[in-house]
């Protein structure tokens, strides 16, 4: 990526500044300077009502660190990504091992598991909610028939998190099933007619020939996933709305009600400073843990 | 679009069947939830008050779909998804293929610190910005516009990454004929570079396309009168007052009705959207 500098035709020339110059500006005004803005804000007690009352230094931090809704937030954010993350690999590697193949059979397969990526969180939470009906739903029938009754696990403070990440993992497998995929097709045949040729069998096969193969995959994923599930937010708001006793509300909710209901512009920025940082650390945490194998072995 | 050659060499068929009724039974669970809501949309709702067993027996309606087509804002949300989708994707295809290009192609002054910038840009999320992306649409008064609904997304670097990978790849030989026979460099991107990048476009579109229609966070906070939602927002909207649920079917029959548009795409363009999704152009 570092190589764009030197891979263009022709001299430089300030015209050509033309060619990027609507996106910059673009990017300049619509993502620069909200970062700004936002880390402004986060030091600033400045309320939609009450308007704008001054700096306020670390105050909005030192007061989030104490809410203990926000704290809970945090944990709901952090148990989500653990119970979510390693589904989306562990299916996800499933369904591509699986399903690698030309024959029709996978294609059908495949289009099955990646449907509902294409579908809005909305209609997604919606099909789910009826799903998780206490009485009717399609949960509730099913696990009448083993002689279940009376579970409703959108009110109930145990299982509203597990619920909300089954939806999750149903709703986007596609993506973590198609990128494994592609990580497998870039493994050469000659690895695996040479392991045929040896009756390798198909554990060893897989532990020692594939999944090394697709390791920075794995990780690549695994990244992705962290990023992308600290980001929860509509499918709590639509399911449990937080709740019950909070016990499912995530910190990009938290951030919408203080933004955005409670109109505590300040407080919410600094709220999505945390979140923004967290992402990070979690990421770079990931990326470090996955360089180090790679390493090790 | 899978290769044929990573089972090869294996013919012990017990294992491959058990794997294979593992991922039917896994295909069942995933697809189960969606049969039984369309399914079920053509209940009628005083059926459906008492059980939602018996899927397949009559009797059945079209009623729930007639209300949906009675209650008239969910077409007008679905032409606001529209414009906001495909303003969005226009304006992106343009932006980001010219600012590919010039990232990839040509050269000025400041191209690899701009480069870094876009690159860094990837990491913001769209939540780290949304409180203050809302105060500056206040403060200009664009909320409840079509503007506002559109412009954030354009920020999006994905669109400029995936342009300035793709020209790069295309060789350079047909446009060095061209700049020596003194062609501007514009005509030269619109009448040589441009043609030869539509695979990427569709892959570009597709994601864009999909992403606008499918987003939540922004509209939910920007369109506040109900005239501006997006279908997303306005379906959202329609389901607070889900706890009285005498009419499951009108609601199963919504959650269709809405879903159909993007499944008949993904019906058609389903090779570009799965690549799309992964970030890649299709092959």
């Amino acid at each position: 990526m570092s190589g764009a500098a030197s891979s263009g035709i022709g001299r430089p020339s300030w015209a050509n500044l033309l060619f990027v110059l609507p996106y910059m500006l673009v990017l300049a005004v619509l993502l620069i300077a909200p970062v700004g803005l936002g880390m402004w804000l986060s030091f600033q007690d400045y309320d939609m009502l009450g308007g704008w009352a001054g700096g306020v230094g670390f105050e909005n931090f030192t007061n989030l660190l104490n809410d203990r809704i926000f704290l809970g937030t945090v944990r709901n954010t952090v148990i989500f990504v653990v119970l979510t993350t390693p589904a989306f690999i562990v299916i996800g590697l499933f369904l591509a091992l699986s399903l690698n193949d030309r024959t029709r059979r996978s294609s059908a397969l495949r289009s099955i598991f990646f449907g509902a990526s294409v579908l809005s969180v909305t209609i997604v939470t919606l099909v789910w909610r009826l799903v998780y009906l206490p009485d009717r739903g399609l949960l509730a029938d099913t696990l009448a028939i083993v002689g279940l009754h009376g579970l409703d696990p959108v009110v109930s403070e145990t299982y509203a998190l597990p619920a909300i990440a089954v939806v999750t993992v149903w709703w986007i497998i596609g993506l973590p099933m198609t990128l494994f995929l592609a990580a497998l097709q870039q493994i050469p045949a000659e690895i695996y007619e040479a392991a045929a040729l040896d009756r390798t069998s198909r554990w060893r096969t897989l532990l020692f020939i594939t999944l090394p193969s697709i390791r920075r995959t794995v990780v690549m994923v695994a990244v992705l996933e962290i990023i992308l599930q600290f980001q929860l937010f509509g499918q709590a708001l639509l399911i449990t709305g937080g709740g019950p006793n909070n016990r499912s509300r995530p910190m990009v909710q938290f951030i919408y009600e203080a933004g955005f209901r409670d109109l505590q512009l300040g407080f919410a920025a600094a709220a999505s400073q945390i979140l923004f940082a967290l992402m990070l650390l979690a990421a770079l945490a990931q990326m470090w843990l996955g360089r180090r194998q790679d390493g090790a072995s | 679009m899978a290769a044929p050659h990573a089972m090869r060499g294996y013919r012990n068929g017990f294992g491959d069947r058990v794997l294979f009724v593992a991922v039917l039974l896994l295909a069942a669970i995933w697809i189960a939830p969606i049969v039984w809501v369309v399914g079920l949309s053509f209940k009628p709702n005083d059926v459906l008050m008492r059980s939602t067993g018996g899927i397949v027996f009559p009797p059945f309606t079209l009623k729930n779909y007639a209300d949906i087509l009675a209650a008239s804002s969910v077409f007008h949300w679905m032409l606001n998804s529209a414009i906001v989708a495909i303003g969005q994707t226009i304006l992106t295809l343009l932006i980001a293929s010219l600012a590919g290009y010039g990232f990839a192609r040509t050269n000025f002054p400041g191209k690899r610190m701009l480069f870094v910038l876009v690159l860094a840009a990837l990491a913001v999320p769209e939540q780290a910005i949304i409180v203050p992306l809302h105060t500056m649409f206040a403060v200009v008064d664009l909320h409840n516009t079509y503007a506002a609904l559109i412009a954030p997304r354009l920020a999006f670097p994905f669109g400029v990454l995936l342009m300035t990978q793709y020209f790069r790849a295309i060789s350079p030989e047909i446009e060095e004929a061209a700049l020596l026979d003194s062609a501007s460099r514009f005509k030269v991107f619109w009448r040589i570079v441009l043609p030869l990048s539509i695979p990427a476009q569709a892959t570009l579109g597709i994601y864009t396309f999909l992403h606008g229609w499918n987003d939540y966070f922004w509209p939910l906070v920007s369109a506040t009168k109900p005239e501006m939602y997006t279908l997303t927002v306005g379906l959202a909207a329609m389901q607070t007052n889900f706890a009285q649920t005498e009419g499951i079917g009108f609601l199963m029959a919504q959650a269709v009705f809405a879903g159909l548009p993007v499944m008949i795409l993904y019906l058609f363009f389903q090779r570009y959207i799965v690549s799309a999704v992964a970030g890649a152009p299709a092959k």
